[in-house]
């Protein structure tokens, strides 16, 4: 683990500053590569109104920094930042970025890759919709692709 | 112990939270998820798709077979759709 600062990891209501975020990461020239991935809040064909995100506060943050840290053991990282909104999200707004600082892009590359599928799956976040026409749709349900996403990486490294 | 529910079991149980007793014999996430079952209709509802139910022991993911002595916060929730 070479991190070069702790990881960044914060849970939040308000929007996300994507240039904040990534301004926050300079490593004094250090890092070759920075990865960030911003997940969206779709329209779904403009059916939707807002995303509405419930979490378990407290284990949300101690569950992403558990993978920040995890993933600053498993690859050699010069920062890392996790940050996930909850409430309500309107289409187009940031729900999460993830950014991977290293040397080389392939850890920076691979940690983000690795702290998004486990935030997908491990974070304790509930996502449900509310539609243009006033009414409160469903609760989002889980993909056995993010399951099978997250399998993968049992077995690098 | 504090029992606390998240997304759709907080809403079919009708609680975000509560106090409970658990009687003698209740030694894992699986025998607590049982033992409210039976305690109404509500609580069929939300739990009886026993296995995809997800439980954190204060704060920290658990196997239905982990033992819940101990814990001070027990939460239910059903699969995270995070991020």
């Amino acid at each position: 683990m070479s991190v070069g600062a702790e990881p960044l990891v914060r849970v939040q209501a308000g929007p996300i500053d994507l240039a904040a975020e990534i301004a926050a990461l300079e490593s004094g020239g250090a890092a070759g590569a920075l990865v960030t991935f911003t997940g969206t809040c779709r329209d779904e064909g403009g059916r939707l109104e807002a995303l509405e995100l419930e979490h378990y506060p407290g284990m949300a943050e101690s569950e992403i920094a558990r993978f920040a840290a995890e993933a600053a053991r498993r690859w050699d990282l010069l920062a890392v930042a996790a940050v996930h909104r909850y409430g309500r999200v309107a289409p187009g707004e940031t729900i999460v970025f993830v950014a991977c600082a290293s040397v080389h892009r392939g850890a920076a590359f691979e940690a983000a890759h690795f702290l998004m599928d486990y935030m997908k799956t491990r974070a304790p976040f509930w996502k449900r919709e509310h539609l243009k026409d006033g009414t409160v749709g469903g609760w989002v349900e889980s993909k056995d692709t993010d399951d099978h996403a997250v399998d993968r990486w049992r077995h690098v490294l | 112990m504090k029992l606390i529910y998240f997304a759709w079991v907080r809403e079919r149980i009708g609680l975000a939270e509560e106090e409970v007793e658990l009687p003698a014999g209740i030694e894992t996430v699986s025998d607590l998820l049982h033992w409210l079952r039976g305690r109404g209709e509500n609580y069929e509802s939300a739990l009886q798709a026993q296995d995809m139910i997800r439980v954190a022991l204060d704060k920290e993911h658990s196997d239905h077979s982990d033992a819940v002595a101990g814990a001070k916060e027990i939460a239910l929730f059903p699969p995270m759709t995070g991020g």
